[in-house]
């Protein structure tokens, strides 16, 4: 077993886990967070997309040890307390997911983007969420809920 | 027929659920835990077809960590019999045997035995010691393939049905069932053009993100609880307690979230294992299958071999259409044919059809429902060969389609009469969108179109509403939710109740707390248990007036209501006010219904689609896409839109990459996520979207059903774009860049 301290969601977290386990497993199975999905378990899918030090990770492909000492943001370290994050409220208003699987993944990838980028294109958003996987919806409501949490941001800082 | 006026019917409220699954708090099959778990893991067979000689599971009982270990031997011995259980009359023996396979393995990926250890990483390592001793066979991977003479044969017991009647003949062909209307050699001789054309599809997967996950315990009473991701509560209860010989009443299923589905989780793979290794244990036990599982051990929708042949004359009138369609069922039969021989020829108004139908075992992955099955595969056949028709006639391909659209009175090959229907609308909002006569901007480029349809289904649904004292109300239903459906059928209730959607909070419910409720599919839950719903939420009303009655000393006759306002002579109150004093006018009011109903109304879908051509590589980009399609009554527009979009995009994928690239001793080749390529949003444009709205006759407020038709036709419309584009004519799925290559060097 392996002693990890990480910080997740701006919150200290340790944890024990032996060298195989990935991320993914660590913050399911060891941490209880059950947000992160598991659509693959080798990179193809994006359903569990985490920030890792401030770059957007498949945590199915990182070792729980490899995450010593990093910052992780999860699916559930979007919203600041009760408030959503603008972009998981564009994703309701644009109805941006249907089963919902995959929006875990989406919304911290595009919270990822949004963080350094103010008004992506179209072809940017395309391109930046091209490693997340959505089989219901075609993508169409996903790009422009991104383009609404966009706008929103940038109302706000104005 | 419906007040046009609604006031929630046509909205677009925040769905239900929403915020649990923006922000991760939704619980999913796999993200159920509960004390006590272990964790199975499923062996699967190497071999795409084996006798199996002798499985010998000692050293894996052995394994430290291993706590139960079985094979299809430990399932109770029971006759087999036919049972429904969702998908239609099926044998037991089908159903039990793809679930653990016994004395033969059928497809590579076939469970074959299972383990319950500490944790999943033993019970994988544990089930690699189990020794089984195989006999391997040849293969047959094809339907052509399968009904050669001397083809191997999957079911030594397996005689075809022909015409309906049982033959004695032992073939991989488990059924060839006709359709006539007319006659078609007389329907041929009067036609001025005739295009005859062979088809091959491949085989390709639902592709839901989330794969299969169950959990079941084996109480100490007896009962077996099961938490699973899945499209029909009730189906795994009664398919768990037939396989494990014990009464449905014993058996509890609580659905989970479910992470899309498709059809393809109608089907039950995991729960009765995990209900037989938690009684094995005395533990819960968990299975959640791998990727490469679902890709190989669950149901793909068929691969198929069909001709179509079309004669019409030179006013543009089709005088005769033919089809020939055999469908791979995968190892057991059930290959959704007989839904393609429905909707091969479903758009037209014809005088002379002849369709024959082959339902043919192979071995692979045993096929399921995809999102109007059966139906994608024809089109693709029918639409293709009516665009080459309306070319070599020198007609618009939507006027011709037009000149030949079924109608209301268009009698079916298939028997059905049409009610209302939406055919020619959807054909018009297509020649009328500006989509259709934009430039397409540059060479290489090319528009098709095409047309498709799927019949819906309407079948049991149940529904409880129960009044809360603020004026809300609390709706129980047993459809589990995998796009939106507690809203649309939340909706349906609001707007007969006269409050807002807001107002009715959904809850789905595990099979001890709801009547019984078909499956999510069949584009059925916004039509069949919305108007449960609708019912229940009537019944609420009738309750209410009679308490408002009572509270004004009248007759409840003499109550009416509006727009949530109870109202006799000049007195009112709204529904929340009525609401508060239920408990002094007689406690709780509790409206309920049951329904299963006849009105279902077919949804026809079209689309246009652009595309580009690379000449150098053969690879098609999709430019502008545009999806019309009937769907009776819009309950959440966006969420309407978003089937269109979605069925659409799987359309696609079908059509232009999707594939079971298979190894000739039966072996998928592609079996993860990077291999087996499903569109990204790179990969797509903007999918634009007409709502078409020819109300159903048969539904209350309209409605059809959405979630299916919308991928019929894109196969077929991405074919007749590449042939206006690169000048070739596609008869194979996927058009991929290589098939493009070779058919440009042909």
């Amino acid at each position: 077993m392996n002693h990890v301290r990480t910080t997740i969601n701006g919150e200290a977290a340790e944890f024990l886990c032996e060298p195989h386990q990935s991320l993914l497993e660590c913050l399911r199975d060891i941490l209880g967070l059950t947000g992160s999905k598991e659509g693959c378990n080798d990179g193809n899918c994006g359903a569990c997309t985490v920030i890792l030090d401030g770059r957007i990770v498949n945590s199915c492909l990182v070792l729980g040890v490899e995450a010593q000492g990093s910052e992780i943001t999860t699916i559930e370290g979007i919203a600041r307390g009760s408030e959503l994050h603008p972009v998981q409220r564009a994703f309701l208003e644009q109805a941006a997911l249907q089963c919902g699987f995959c929006t875990p993944g989406f919304i911290v990838a595009a919270k990822a983007l949004l963080d350094q980028e103010s008004s992506p294109s179209e072809d940017r958003i395309r391109l930046w969420l091209a490693n997340n996987l959505c089989r219901c919806t075609g993508y169409d409501k996903i790009v422009r809920a991104v383009q609404q949490a966009a706008a929103r941001m940038e109302e706000r800082k104005a | 027929m419906s007040n046009p006026a609604y006031r929630v019917i046509g909205t677009r409220p925040i769905r239900h659920d929403g915020v649990d699954k923006v922000t991760g708090r939704a619980l999913y099959g796999a993200d159920f835990h509960i004390a006590g778990l272990l964790h199975g893991f499923i062996l699967r067979s190497p071999h795409a077809h084996a006798r199996i000689r002798r499985i010998d599971t000692s050293r894996a009982a052995a394994f430290p960590g291993v706590k139960a270990v079985l094979t299809a031997a430990d399932f109770p011995a029971v006759s087999d019999r036919v049972v429904d259980l969702g998908e239609g009359a099926t044998p037991l023996s089908y159903i039990r045997g793809n679930v653990l396979a016994s004395g033969k393995v059928l497809y590579r990926g076939h469970a074959v035995a299972a383990v319950a250890a500490v944790n999943p990483q033993v019970a994988e390592e544990a089930a690699s010691l189990i020794e089984v001793d195989y006999e391997a066979l040849p293969c047959a991977l094809t339907a052509p393939d399968a009904m050669r003479e001397g083809a191997p044969i999957l079911h030594e017991d397996l005689r075809t049905k022909e015409f309906g009647k049982q033959t004695d003949k032992v073939s991989n062909v488990a059924e060839h069932f006709q359709h006539a209307l007319g006659d078609v050699a007389k329907g041929f001789a009067e036609a001025d053009v005739i295009v005859e054309r062979e088809f091959h599809t491949a085989t390709v997967h639902q592709g839901y993100i989330e794969p299969h996950p169950a959990t079941a315990l084996w109480n100490n009473d007896g009962r077996v609880l099961i938490w699973c991701s899945t499209q029909g509560s009730f189906v795994v209860r009664d398919t768990t307690a037939c396989i494990l010989d014990i009464p449905v009443s014993r058996v509890r299923v609580t659905p989970m979230e479910i992470g899309g589905g498709f059809g393809g989780k109608i089907p039950v793979y995991l729960e009765p294992v995990a209900a037989l290794l938690s009684k094995k244990t005395g533990h819960p036990v968990k299975i959640v299958m791998s990727r490469k599982d679902v890709f190989e051990g669950t149901g793909p929708t068929p691969g198929s071999y069909m001709k179509v042949k079309i004669g019409a004359r030179k006013d543009g009138r089709i005088t005769a259409a033919q089809a020939y369609l055999a469908y791979e069922a995968g190892a057991y039969p059930g290959a959704m044919v007989g839904p393609g021989g429905m909707c091969v020829f479903a758009a037209y108004d014809l005088a002379n059809v002849l369709i024959d139908g082959y339902d043919v075992v192979v071995n692979k992955p045993s096929t399921a429902a995809y999102r109007a099955p059966g139906a994608t595969n024809a089109a693709f056949a029918t639409e293709t060969v009516v665009d080459e028709i309306a070319e070599k006639l020198g007609i618009d391909p939507i006027e011709f389609r037009l000149r030949n659209a079924a109608k209301e009175g268009t009698r079916r090959a298939d028997g059905p009469k049409y009610r209302r229907v939406g055919c020619i609308e959807v054909l018009e909002a297509m020649r009328n969108h500006p989509h259709y006569t934009a430039p397409l901007g540059g060479p290489n480029r090319g528009r098709g179109v095409a047309v498709g349809f799927w019949f819906n289904v309407g079948l049991p649904s149940s529904c409880t509403i129960s009044v809360n004292a603020d004026g809300t109300v609390s709706l129980v239903e047993g459809s589990t939710d995998i796009g939106g459906t507690r809203t649309s059928i939340a909706m349906q209730a609001a707007e007969v109740l006269g409050i807002p959607a807001e107002d009715v909070q959904p809850t789905v419910v595990d099979t001890d707390s709801v009547g019984f409720t078909a499956v999510t599919g069949g584009s059925r839950t916004t039509f069949a248990t919305g108007w449960a719903a609708y019912e229940a939420a009537q019944d609420v009303l009738r309750q209410m007036k009679e308490r408002a009655a009572k509270i004004w000393s009248t007759d409840a006759a003499k109550v009416e209501i509006e727009r949530g306002v109870f109202r006799s002579g000049d007195r009112t109150m709204t529904f929340q006010d009525l609401a508060a004093r239920i408990g002094e006018t007689g406690g709780p009011v509790v409206g309920r219904a049951a329904v299963n109903p006849r009105g279902v109304g077919g949804s026809f879908s079209g689309c246009l689609a652009d595309v580009e051509v690379d000449p150098e590589t053969g690879k098609v980009t999709v430019l502008r896409f545009t999806s019309v399609q009937d769907v009776g009554k819009a309950i959440h527009p966006s969420y309407v839109e978003g089937q269109m979009q979605g069925g659409s995009t799987q359309g696609i994928g079908w059509a232009l990459n999707e594939e079971y690239y298979m190894s000739p001793d039966g072996a998928m080749m592609n079996s993860s996520l990077l291999d087996y390529r499903m569109p990204t949003s790179l990969d797509l444009p903007m999918i634009d979207t007409v709502i078409v709205e020819v109300p159903n006759p048969g539904h209350p407020f309209g409605v059809r059903g959405v979630g299916e038709a919308n991928i019929v036709p894109p196969p077929a419309a991405l074919a007749n774009a590449i042939y206006r584009a690169a000048g070739v004519r596609m008869s194979r799925l996927p058009m991929s860049p290589p098939a493009i290559m070779e058919a440009l060097w042909r």
